[in-house]
């Protein structure tokens, strides 16, 4: 096959693309140029977009025996990724920007001109699976527990899947490294990435307090409806966070509160106690699945953060927008815009968006 | 493998490869007094006299560098900072819309960090720099202008501009006039002497020289304030060892260039017309890029309507036929070339464009091979698009 590889510079990548030219695919490296303004050096634990990661790449390419491009994507990046990241903020939701990348950039634009160029699939370092399953290909967990991406991939389409090429599922990153160490791949012992590749210093809060306007506003208690405290900007805050708000223990009854609600609306940060985070009933919206639709009342495991558990939950088909699920055990703090991927066994059945958490009246 | 990138560097010339290797294990720094010295010195002092005779100007004239990009910083700075030092009401510099980035930057940073003001002079649509618009660029005070700066040929679509008549306008008002003519000598008459210009830079590796060598050529009346520091060599304005080998491979090229520049005119010439009517009938939506006849022989450069010159510079490049979008790369990623924006092409044409360039050692072969690749190519290039962009990049 046709393979265009991404290589982001790191080690991930590189030995998935040496992986796939073992396989014996024609494979051609591309390094995306995500950053309007790269930097020159890497500063951090970061994998991506400075010129000395597109030169980590261009060298990893270079071994391999693949012609190296540099593919500028830094303007999609910018709609889809980092202003999708801000209005999302902004509107008092919670967004996971690997996963819009990987829906927008990764698997769509570059797999869609990949495609037309006269590529067959797609190759990247993700840890993840895909298995041709009784209607078409599936996929499915990495076998690393601790390195398994497959819930970031949880946005792809069956189609996506189908000309997508994970060559590093099936071993660990351990194994991983050492095989880059094996093969003299210089980045070897390069750093994973951590954290959100556009926000250099880790900062999220700090970032986005310089892109959204702030507007002070106030704390209420939820159970007593009371002004209990002033915020600095309600996009700052997160359904199940503690820290940052400073409000000492307002109801003096020694129980902590936390962030149970934000209504950028009314610039309002609803605080309670914990008990009031335990939800049961998640409603999401724009679902996409990676293979067949399931079914009304299908046991499925959902995941909702990248390195959270698999719950078990009972699935609801609302309409063709709308997917309700509801989970055995309550769960504590789901912010809306986080994503619920939802899995059987090992293979992903698709992934939406959280709209809503509550309580069920069985809870 | 068909190269047709000879803007961006052209193979050396097997005698200069001979000339330069033949001193690589000698001994002898050009500055030393002992007889290796004076012998690196003569090798050094014969090649400025070889290079003068092929530019046009006196031997003392020529200042080594380490290539045009360094020419260009030492002329454009060195000469703004000395005019502004002897009258400080010259603190202005005027410069093409389509210069290379090497005069491009050193002028904007001159205007960010150094507090001078820069106006842009106007391109035409074939990418010419005319009198009228280098007249309204200089404005109605032209005598607060410390310097001029024009591209002698464009290295992405190959203009050529007529140096002789913009310098008759700086002369009325005693302006300084430095021009790039990196891409000129190979393919044009050049005579330094009768440009009127007071600084040209040029480089070894676009007639067939080594890479890191070139020179910049000031006229004796011009001073320039040294960027560079140290030992004093190349009449203090360039300091550093003098890299005798390159330099003697340089001269060679130059001049072994220079004297087969009429034969490889006409037969390069003969085959970029070929290149160019055949593109056309292949691609009959595309449309050439620049001036038909005041142009560098050997450039053709195009914008394929519908196709990023990103897509079909890597679909040719799979099929053996490497060529260039054309415009300056950043991190490896093209972007729209400031030359087609400044020509009044749009963001889309900027960014859907290839330049070929042939050299010395160019055959029909070459075009040959480009035109069977390209159908398949533009075809391809053209399913994939040429994606939106939301924001616009910085014009000059």
């Amino acid at each position: 096959m046709k393979v265009l590889a991404a290589l982001s510079g790191g080690v991930d990548s590189a030995v998935a693309a040496a992986r796939a030219v073992d396989a014996g695919h024609d494979v051609t490296a591309v390094h995306l140029a995500l950053s309007r303004n790269p930097q020159s050096h890497r500063t951090g634990a970061r994998g991506c977009c400075t010129i000395e990661d597109s030169n980590d790449a261009f060298r990893a390419a270079d071994m391999l025996g693949a012609p190296f491009y540099v593919w500028d994507l830094s303007s999609e990046f910018q709609e889809k990724v980092i202003e999708d990241f801000i209005s999302e903020y902004a509107a008092g939701r919670t967004p996971n920007p690997c996963l819009r990348c990987n829906e927008s950039i990764k698997f769509e634009a570059v797999l869609e001109r990949a495609m037309a160029l006269g590529f067959d699939a797609v190759c990247t370092g993700h840890y993840a699976q895909v298995f041709q399953g009784p209607s078409g290909p599936e996929l499915h967990r990495a076998i690393d527990p601790l390195k398994d991406q497959s819930y970031v991939l949880g946005v792809l389409t069956a189609d996506q899947i189908a000309h997508s090429m994970f060559p590093l599922g099936n071993s660990t990153k351990v194994e991983v490294r050492a095989e880059a160490q094996r093969r003299g791949i210089l980045v070897a012992a390069k750093p994973d990435s951590h954290d959100i590749c556009f926000i250099p210093d880790g900062d999220t809060a700090g970032w986005l307090s310089r892109q959204i306007e702030s507007v002070p506003g106030e704390v209420i208690d939820v159970e007593t409806g009371n002004k209990v405290g002033t915020h600095a900007g309600a996009h700052a805050f997160t359904v199940g966070q503690r820290r940052g708000l400073a409000l000492g223990n307002p109801t003096g009854d020694g129980e902590r509160r936390y962030v149970v609600d934000v209504d950028v609306s009314k610039n309002l940060v609803m605080i309670g106690p914990p008990v009031l985070l335990e939800i049961d009933l998640i409603e999401t919206i724009k679902p996409r699945w990676a293979g067949a639709l399931p079914a009304n009342g299908d046991r499925i495991h959902v995941q909702i953060r990248a390195h959270g558990d698999a719950l078990p939950a009972t699935l609801s088909l609302n309409d063709e927008n709308m997917v309700t699920i509801q989970l055995d055990e309550p769960l504590r703090g789901l912010a809306a815009g986080q994503a619920a991927v939802m899995y059987d066994g090992t293979r992903v059945i698709g992934s939406a968006t959280v709209s809503r958490s509550r309580r069920s009246a069985s809870l | 493998m068909a190269y047709l990138d000879n803007a961006a560097t052209t193979p050396m010339l097997p005698e200069a490869v001979a000339a330069m290797t033949e001193l690589l294990g000698k001994p002898g720094n050009p500055s030393s007094l002992h007889a290796s010295g004076r012998k690196a010195r003569r090798q050094v002092e014969e090649s400025r006299e070889r290079v003068a005779s092929a530019l046009g100007c006196g031997s003392a004239e020529v200042v080594f560098t380490a290539g045009g990009t360094e020419a260009n910083n030492i002329a454009i700075k060195g000469i703004a900072w000395d005019q502004r030092n002897k009258d400080p009401r010259r603190n202005r510099i005027v410069a093409g819309s389509t210069e290379h980035h090497a005069v491009l930057d050193p002028v904007r940073w001159l205007g960010e960090s150094e507090g001078f003001e820069v106006t842009w002079i106007k391109s035409d649509a074939s990418g010419e720099i005319t009198v009228a618009a280098l007249r309204e660029a200089l404005g109605p005070d032209p005598t607060n202008v410390a310097l001029v700066s024009v591209i002698l040929a464009n290295n992405e679509v190959g203009t050529i501009n007529d140096i002789t008549a913009l310098t008759e306008v700086t002369r009325e008002f005693g302006i300084r006039f430095h021009t790039d003519a990196v891409q000129a000598p190979a393919w044009l008459e050049l005579d330094f002497s009768k440009l009127g210009v007071c600084a040209m830079s040029v480089s070894a590796h676009k007639v067939g020289g080594p890479h890191g060598i070139g020179a910049l050529i000031i006229s004796r009346d011009c001073h320039v304030t040294p960027l560079i520091h140290g030992g004093g060599q190349e009449r203090d304005v360039r300091s550093g060892t003098l890299d005798t080998p390159a330099i003697v491979g340089f001269a060679t090229a130059l001049e072994i260039t220079t004297a087969r520049k009429l034969e490889t005119v006409s037969r390069v010439a003969a085959l970029r017309d070929d290149l160019v009517k055949r593109v056309k009938e292949i691609a009959p939506d595309a449309t050439y890029s620049g001036a038909i006849t005041n142009r560098l022989v050997n450039n053709a450069h195009f914008v394929f309507p519908g196709c990023l010159g990103d897509s079909l510079l890597m679909l040719l490049d799979a099929q053996g036929v490497e060529c260039s979008v054309g415009s300056a790369c950043n991190a490896g990623v093209p972007q729209p070339s400031h030359v087609m924006l400044a020509m009044g092409a749009d963001e889309d044409q900027a960014r859907s464009t290839l330049r070929f360039s042939l050299g010395w050692n160019s055959t029909q072969a070459d075009v040959d091979a480009l035109i069977a690749a390209l159908p398949s190519a533009i075809a391809r290039a053209k399913r994939a698009g040429v994606p939106k962009v939301t924001t616009a990049p910085v014009r000059v």
